[in-house]
This record gives C-alpha cells, structure tokens and sequence, in this order.
C-alpha cells in the first residue's frame, strides 16, 4: 500500500471493495464497501461529538476557574461514556398529556440531519461520502429538519415550556435561515459551484479573507440555527428549563443532547469547508488539517458560549431582520459585482483576483458593519452619570434632581 | 384575517431553576408579553417565629441564620440589637466593631451573590456567576476563621460577638480589602457596558419611587428609584455614626440601576471595613451577658439592621421569661416582593426572570 494513501480513506475503501469482489457479486461488494465507509465516518463523527462534550464541560470549567470533570478516566475523558451509561439506566417517561407517537419520533428527527450533512462534508483530500452537485442546498435544506423536530417536540410535550420553545424556534429559526441562505449564495457565486468538493478546491484564498462579511454573518446565523449563545433562547435553561426537551428523558433526552453537540461538530466542518480552505493546507495530512480547523471553530462556539449572555426574543429576531438581512443582501450583491467585473473570460477567478476581492471586501465589511449599526441608532450607553448622588447631599427620604 | 388568541397561564416555580429557592409565580402570558403575575409563596415555611417563642434568647441566634441563608450575619446583627435594647445591654465596643465589620463584608458577600445569579438569569453560561464566587469563597474563609461556620455563622450575641477575632483574621482581612477593588473593578470592566447587558436591563422592570414607598420597599431596590433611605444613616446603629461613607443612588429604578446600586454599594462596604480596622479598640468582644437571661416582662423592642436587602427588623416582646413572647420579624425580601407585579406587568418572558433576579429574593427570609 501507498503510505501517503493511509490516512485516506479512499484507500481503505478501494481495498475493500476489491477483496470483497472477488469473493461476492460486484453489486454486493460495492454496497458492502460503502456501507462500511459511511458506517466508520458517521460514529467517527459521533465519536468526536462524545469527545466535544467533555472538551466543552472541561474547557467551560476552566472559563469558569473550576476543574470540570476530572474523575473518570485520565482528566475525567470517560465522563461522557458515564453519563451515556447513566442516561441509558432511566426511566423512560412519556407524559400523560403527550401526543406519543410525534414525542417518540421528535429525538430520531433531531438526530437525523447530523449524518446527513456529515455525508456531503469533505473530510480530507478525496474523501467524502458523497459530492453531491448541490452540497449547499442540501445543507440548507437538511438543517430545516431541526427545526422541524424542536416544534415537533415542544408540541406534542404537552408542555408550556416546551411550547415557548418552540414557538421561539421556530420564529427565530425562519429569521436565520434567509441570511445564511443569502450568504451562502455569494459563496456560491465566488467558487461558481455549489458542491462541497468544487468549493474547496476553488478556494486558492480562504473565503474568511474574501468574504469577511459573509464570514461574521454566517458565524451569527448558524449559531442562532444550533440554538447556541447568545441565541440559545429555545432552551434558556433560566427561562424555559429546557425548553423543547423539558418532557424528555433517558435515552430520548440524550438523543436530543447529542444532536445538539453533534451539531457544534457538523456547522464547525461547515465553516472550515466554506470559509478556511476545507482540508487543505500544507504539510500535514489533510484529515489532520480538517481535524484541527474544525477545532478552532469548535472552541470559537464554545467561548462565545462561555462568554455572552443571552439576547431576548423580540432583539434576537429584531437583530435577523434589521441587520443581518441587509447585511448579506450587500455582501450578495458587492460579490455578484465583482466576480461580474473581475472575472477571466472562462468565468473562473485567478488567485491574484480574490485577493483584489479581499481588500475589497474587507473595506466593504468595516464600512458596512460600522454604518449600518449607526443607521440602526445604536445608543451609546455612558453607565457612570447613572449613580446620581453619593447621599451626603440632601436630606434622608427625598429623591435627588434628575440626572440625565 | 385576524388570528384569534388567548392568554395561557404558566406556573413557574417552584422547582424553576430561576427561581431561588422554592418560589412560584402564576404568570398568564400573551405570547411572550406578561399580562398578570400573581405571587405564590410558603413553600419553605418553617415557622421560625413560632420556633422563637420555644426557645431562650440566646438560642433564637441559630433560627435566624436560616432566614436569609446568604447573609447571615446581618440576620444576627438585628437580632442581637432587637435582644439589647429589649433587655438593656450595652455591647461592647470591640464587639460592636467585629459585628460591623463581620456584617460588612457579608454586605460585599451577599451583593457578589445577587449580581452573580443575575447574570446567571441573564443566559451567561455560569461564568460570571463563578467569578462572583471566587470573591466570596475569601469572605467564606475569613467567617470559617471568626466562627467556625462558613454560612450558617451563628458569630453574634446579644452584647457583642462569642468571641474575638483570631489572630489569623487581620492580615487575611487586610489582603482581601487591597484585592477586593482590583476584583470589583473586573467585574465592572466585564459586565457593565457590555451591550447585550445594557440591552437587556436598561429600561426593564421600572420601579416608581411612589410605588416604592406605597410599597414599603427597602434596601438597594429603593435606592436604585432614587430615594434617599439607608438604616445606616437613617437610624445608625452598632457604630455606624463613627464611620464615614456614602450611599448609592440610582436614577430610574430598572434593573441596570439596581445591579449598579449594589456594585457601588460593595465598593462603600470596602470603605466602611477599612475604617473599622483603622478604629478598633481594644478590650472584650463581648459584654458579660449570662447565657439564660430574663428581660423585664412586658418590655418590647424593635431592632432594624441594614441587611443587604433591605431593612431587617425584628420585633421582640417579652413576658419576664426566658423566651421571647413574641418574635416578628420584618424580612426585607418577603416586603419586596409585594412590588412583584408592578415591575413585571407588560414585559416580557425573559424580562421577568431577569427582573426576578436584580430584585434579590431570599426565599428563607419570605417564608421564614
């Protein structure tokens, strides 16, 4: 075997399928073959989501300036597997109220899209379940069953929490999609393709440069899509519990638990393919590479989580329609002029072309971020006239002049 | 076509992770606006004052740990003044010294709780929260080093404190009141003007200073609509009329106001424990007062403390025996939270929790 070919998985695949075809029909081999692939991808994917959970409660409790858990398994790495075994041992409850047929098919619908969109992810050099011509699309399409599964949940819970969550959902859920959508658009004009595979291998410039703009949107909307902070109203454990799955428990409640860490995983492959370059880069295998992009961007979730309290309702969805809605309309736009203008005559874009595009852009992002916040009448709040009066002056009872 | 809807009524509480404690609120929604909020308490009643009457004055101490169980100090503090003037003791002034300072620092300790659980309500992921408690572990330690206790410290009597401070207390009291304004500071620069904070308490749950008074509110909630009211200076007690420092005021009474009233507040606490470790005189932490005594019978008395949140009073009435005929106690929180639907009425879900949470409710000290 080629060394270089260990770590991909073509490889392996091609080496199965060919000793499986010479001992079964060709139809069975392949089937066979692939089912293995997808198999060893989809719970290696599961596994880095086990592996992120203790990444994120271990890293969260250094933010927090305490240990996290550190007790089973060297610096407590078993923990999730203890608590999967723990949740696996309760009790199942479906409530008396509940509509049980959609409360028992809520959790496999909110797993659902993580493996999906696993399958369209190029993971390293030549390696993905599948290319499918329309990877964008189908990504927008597949992360609309979440919310699909949140409203199917808060619904037949029976459950006012839970329907506060999924009204929330869904109204927050419908707000972000148009951005994304929009600005995936104008990544989709700058690659000209929207397969996954031809997107990463058009991105001679990382798209983070080029379409800064695009980048920060993208980053606000598929945050609010995940429900992580500082949009994770659907759950505000300080409001709402746990807002959809407050209902839910045991396996069912893990199943939602899991999404939901699946998910940071998933959109964090998302952003590296779209925005830094996929598995490329040098040196390093290109699994590796992906690995540790992904990571980044796995940690940028988690410290914004640490990070930010959360925003109300009403501002979460004021914030979608007010500014990021018009936001990504200019950044579609600035980017359908340019590769309009600046394109070779084939319709392709030189390397030297995107960085012309990036200085651009980046121009366009600062103006249009800082201008727009101004035209939206971001107060400036001076908190230190707030305190009036220090007391010594005025008598005991009486209220100071206001202060202003 | 207009889309006909009605108001669901939702409890929260009592097992509500934002609650703080066992609290219920029966709160009809449209949507996500509160249209009525009907408080609903007693899930911890203990039956405290009724307790009281069962046991001798020097007993009573320990009931009134558990009334606001993360200032228990100055639950103490009005007792032991309520037992002194009902009996006529003098404490001593070394004791009346520790009890300021013991009950200043459970002012700072208090307050780091209430804006550590506000921001927690707020949806910031328990960090600012642990920060808060950094802080406070020190307070903790230096109680653990007074009295042995960290939270239920049972360190005052009538007359002064059970015992003076070790000699370890002075340079671990000194170090913390030369980190604590760094601390505070951090605090500040972190929380104060950040923009979703800003967003989302400026101008929610507005106090009337009229409702306020209508309402008998007291503490940090009644200086943040701008009303000039602190014990302290109103009715000094122990030795605050020796010590200088100034009282916080807001302006509009939101909860921006009533999370910087109590951050400024710590800041004056500093103040008032560094003078009075530059004051303290020597001599007895506690006057000689037996452990049974008998006040004169029919003798009433009305001891009021400052507390962190808002005037505490007891109301002690004796029969010329050795347990109080009649123990009251006017618990700042309990009195608070009948402004409840006043500051929520018209604002939203997440409003009210966060609103909940600046008010500061102790649910030991509601229910008693």
């Amino acid at each position: 075997m080629d060394p270089r070919g260990f770590f991909e998985l073509n490889t392996w695949y091609r080496g199965l399928y060919l000793t499986l075809d010479n001992v079964l029909p060709s139809w069975m081999s392949y089937f066979i073959a692939g089912f293995a692939v997808m198999f060893a991808i989809v719970n290696a994917m599961m596994l880095l989501a086990t592996l992120y959970i203790w990444f994120e409660r271990r890293a969260l409790g250094r933010f927090q300036v305490r240990q996290g858990p550190n007790r089973w398994g060297p610096f407590g790495l078993l923990q999730p597997i203890a608590d999967a075994l723990k949740i696996l041992g309760k009790e199942d409850i479906v409530p008396h109220g509940a509509d049980r047929w959609v409360f028992n098919i809520a959790p496999i619908v909110m797993f659902f899209p993580v493996p999906m969109i696993v399958a369209v992810l190029p993971i390293a050099k030549n390696v993905a379940i599948t290319d499918i011509n329309v990877g964008l699309l189908f990504v927008v399409a597949i992360t609309g069953f979440s919310t699909l599964a949140i409203f199917m949940a808060g619904w037949a819970s029976g459950n006012r929490y839970a329907l506060f969550g999924a009204a929330r959902a869904v109204a927050m859920l419908i707000s972000y999609e148009i951005p994304l959508i929009i600005t995936l658009g104008s990544i989709a004009l700058l690659s000209g393709s929207l397969a996954m595979g031809t997107i990463v291998a058009t991105q001679n410039v990382p798209y983070l440069l080029v379409q800064p703009l695009a980048f920060v949107i993208f980053m606000m909307a598929i945050s609010a899509e995940m429900n992580r902070s500082p949009f994770d109203i659907v759950e505000a454990e300080s409001e709402l519990i746990a807002g959809y799955h407050t209902e839910y428990s045991g396996m069912k409640f893990g199943m939602f638990m899991l999404a939901e860490f699946a998910a940071v995983i998933v959109a964090s492959g998302l952003a590296t393919t779209i925005f830094l370059q996929g598995w490329r880069w040098p040196f390093l295998p290109s699994a590796i590479w992906f690995l540790l992009k992904m990571g980044m961007f796995v940690f940028l979730f988690l410290w914004i989580r640490a990070t930010i309290p959360r925003l109300r309702v009403d501002q979460i969805l004021a914030f979608a329609w007010k500014f990021l809605l018009p936001l990504s309309v200019v950044s579609l736009f600035a980017t359908a002029l340019e590769v309009f203008f600046l394109r070779e005559p084939d319709g392709s874009l030189t390397t030297n072309t995107l960085w012309i595009m990036s200085g651009i852009n980046f121009g366009l992002a600062i103006v249009a971020l800082v201008g727009w916040a101004n035209v939206l009448g971001h107060r400036r709040y001076n908190p230190a006239p707030r305190i009036a009066s220090m007391y010594r002056d005025g008598p005991l009872g009486s209220r100071p002049v206001e202060v202003q | 076509m207009a889309t006909r809807t009605e108001p669901i009524t939702v409890n929260i509480g009592p097992q509500h992770p934002s609650t703080h404690g066992v609290f219920r609120m029966r709160v009809t929604f449209d949507g996500e606006d509160i249209l009525n909020v009907e408080p609903v308490f007693g899930y911890l009643h203990r039956g405290s004052e009724k307790l009281a009457e069962e046991r001798n004055y020097t007993q009573v101490i320990t009931l009134t740990d558990r009334l606001d169980y993360v200032a228990s100090q100055t639950n103490n503090q009005a007792y032991c003044i309520a037992v002194e003037k009902l009996a006529g003791i003098q404490p001593t002034e070394r004791g009346m010294y520790l009890r300021v300072i013991a009950a200043e620092l459970q002012r700072i300790a208090s307050h780091l709780v209430a804006t550590g659980f506000l921001l927690q309500d707020l949806g910031a992921f328990a960090t600012p929260l642990m920060y808060c408690f950094r802080e406070r572990e020190r307070i903790l330690e230096m109680f653990e080093m007074l009295c042995g206790a960290r939270i239920t410290v049972s360190y005052m009597r009538p007359g002064g404190v059970f015992q003076d401070a070790p000699e370890d207390f002075w340079p671990a009291l000194t170090t913390f009141l030369e980190d604590m304004p760094g601390y505070l500071d951090e605090l500040d620069m972190l929380l104060t003007g950040n923009e979703i904070i800003v967003g989302r308490t400026f101008d929610v749950g507005v106090l009337k200073p009229e409702i306020a008074i209508n309402g008998s509110v007291s503490g940090p909630i009644l200086r943040s609509t701008g009303v000039r009211w602190d014990i302290r200076k109103a009715d000094p007690y122990d030795i605050y009329d020796r010590i200088e420092f100034d009282v916080p005021i807001g302006t509009r009474g939101d909860n921006w106001d009533r999370y910087k009233v109590r951050l400024e507040e710590m800041r004056q606490s500093l103040r008032i424990v560094e003078q009075c470790v530059a004051q303290i005189p020597e001599g007895p932490a506690r006057a000689e007062v037996p452990f049974v005594f008998r006040p004169p019978a029919g003798a009433e008395a009305y001891g009021r403390v400052e507390a962190p949140k808002g005037e505490l009073g007891f109301y002690l009435v004796s029969d010329g025996t050795i347990a109080p005929y009649r123990c009251k106690i006017r618990s700042p929180s309990m009195i608070n939270l009948s402004v409840l639907s006043d500051i929520l009425v018209g604002y939203k879900l997440a409003d009210l929790i966060v609103t909940f949470g600046s008010t500061d409710i102790n649910m030991g000290e509601v229910d008693r």
